[in-house]
């Protein structure tokens, strides 16, 4: 089972508590990770990658095992622990604006 | 006894204020998604439960929420808007080439009569509808079409669509505004437009009368007489009587003509209200004294409306979308500031005071009145 932590604006839009957890074959990649959870939660499909291009916007950061992981290409296995459920993927809004 | 129900959308969430006919007591609901922008929030005539409402964030994007039950829960639907065909370039602020990206819903328009049925203006500009209560997007890409595209350019606040009028006594008929290209109509419900800009002067662009690149601010319509428009333009209040075919000015006696809101009074349609701003580069009220300016002959002769507002160190801002009516017998007048007040007139804008004075900066008002 893969743990995701959602940013609280996209966990209350979502209407999730506390960590989201997605059955994902392999391999696990942010790619595999991110068409799970949109299945799981289509109002999700638009705010954390564009609908068309599939690219992360521009504001949201991916972390886990203490990496930023957001610049990796989408099909890249993310770390065992994230694969193994032992980490968690965390998705975030960066610092910006007031 | 009738109610009024005010549909507020702020820099930080949305909030629903509600009243009885004698609009005095208010009660406040919200904030609806709380921390997003909403940049507006509209009731559907033909099901006044049926609300929709921008919601969106630099971070996460574009979200469309809509309700069944008068702003009590909400629901996100479709989000997808995607431009038809390869979209082109536009204008640039210095004049090269851009491409057109989509940002933000920033007006939403339910049909006249069906529900289910509501149009889109989004920045970069462009018309959108959906016939499904908003799950699904397509453009009507003829305005985008029209040919005159490539010159559009953004204003300071983005290459918005930010004004959709529909005609209440012809279906094919809408009108839409633009910032920076202009205003426009379609006879043919969307097909093919034309732009609707002659009699407009803009000394910010190299030609003055140019039939695009006017900075058109907002339109408003009676809906008893949908050939008769007002605009706010950047500079100049402005009056057409031909369904924008052309316009003459009618800023009259006016102590500013910039400002953003225009509104026409529910019973009287030759009474229209502005709200005059110092200039574009001091967007706030001239002498820091907040007043809204009632002409009662459809333009030229316009009066101060000061009983309730603040007359002296006043800074805020009045947008586009945050001046909106009720439709009860003693007409009522709302407006929102970006310093978080709702005021509301209940005698056509007589006197004033406010529902609330302390929200996030405010995006856009209106209202529904209720049985």
């Amino acid at each position: 089972m893969i743990r995701v932590i959602l940013p609280p604006h996209l966990r209350t839009l979502a209407q999730v508590r506390g960590d989201v957890e997605l059955e994902v074959g392999r391999p696990v990649t942010q790619r595999s990770v991110l068409d799970a959870l949109e299945v799981r939660y289509p109002m999700l499909r638009g705010t954390i990658r564009d609908h068309y291009t599939q690219q992360r916007r521009p504001f949201l950061r991916f972390f886990a095992c203490e990496e930023d992981l957001s610049h990796e290409s989408p099909d890249a296995p993310l770390p065992d622990a994230v694969a193994s459920g032992a980490e968690p993927l965390i998705i975030l809004g960066a610092i910006a604006g007031g | 006894m009738s109610k009024v129900r005010v549909l507020v959308g702020t820099r930080k969430g949305a909030f629903v204020l509600t009243s009885d006919g004698k609009r005095d007591k208010w009660s406040v609901s919200g904030p609806h998604f709380a921390g997003w922008e909403i940049y507006h929030v509209k009731g559907s005539p033909a099901d006044p439960n049926r609300l929709y409402a921008s919601q969106s964030s630099g971070w996460f994007g574009q979200v469309i929420q809509r309700s069944n039950d008068g702003g009590l829960t909400w629901e996100p639907v479709g989000n997808k808007f995607a431009y038809d065909g390869v979209p082109g370039t536009h204008q640039w602020y210095d004049g090269t080439p851009h491409p057109w990206e989509f940002k933000r819903v920033w007006h939403l328009e339910p049909s006249l009569t069906d529900p289910e049925t509501i149009y889109a203006g989004v920045e970069d500009a462009a018309f959108f509808r959906s016939t499904d209560g908003g799950k699904n997007w397509e453009e009507l890409s003829g305005l985008r079409g029209h040919g005159s595209g490539p010159k559009w350019q953004p204003g300071a606040g983005g290459m918005c669509l930010h004004t959709i009028i529909l005609d209440p006594s012809d279906p094919r008929r809408i009108f839409i505004a633009i910032s920076a290209a202009g205003a426009f109509r379609t006879d043919d419900a969307g097909k093919t437009w034309k732009p609707i800009n002659q009699g407009l002067r803009s000394a910010q662009i190299p030609d003055p009368t140019a039939e695009v690149g006017h900075c058109v601010h907002h339109i408003a319509m009676h809906p008893s007489r949908p050939g008769v428009l007002f605009m706010q333009k950047h500079w100049d209040v402005m009056r057409s009587d031909n369904a924008g075919d052309s316009w003459t000015e009618v800023s009259g006696n006016l102590p500013t003509d910039f400002g953003f809101a225009i509104d026409v009074h529910a019973h009287e349609p030759e009474t229209i209200y502005v709200v005059p701003i110092k200039s574009d580069g001091e967007h706030f009220p001239p002498e820091g004294k907040l007043r809204v300016y009632r002409s009662r002959s459809g333009g030229n002769e316009w009066e101060a409306l000061t009983k309730g507002l603040p007359q002296q160190d006043c800074y805020v801002n009045v947008l586009r979308d945050a001046m909106a009516v009720d439709s009860l017998d003693k007409c009522g007048v709302y407006f929102g500031t970006t310093g978080g007040q709702v005021y509301a007139s209940a005698d056509s804008g007589d006197s004033w005071a406010p529902i609330v004075r302390d929200l996030p900066a405010v995006l856009s008002v209106e209202v529904q009145t209720l049985p």
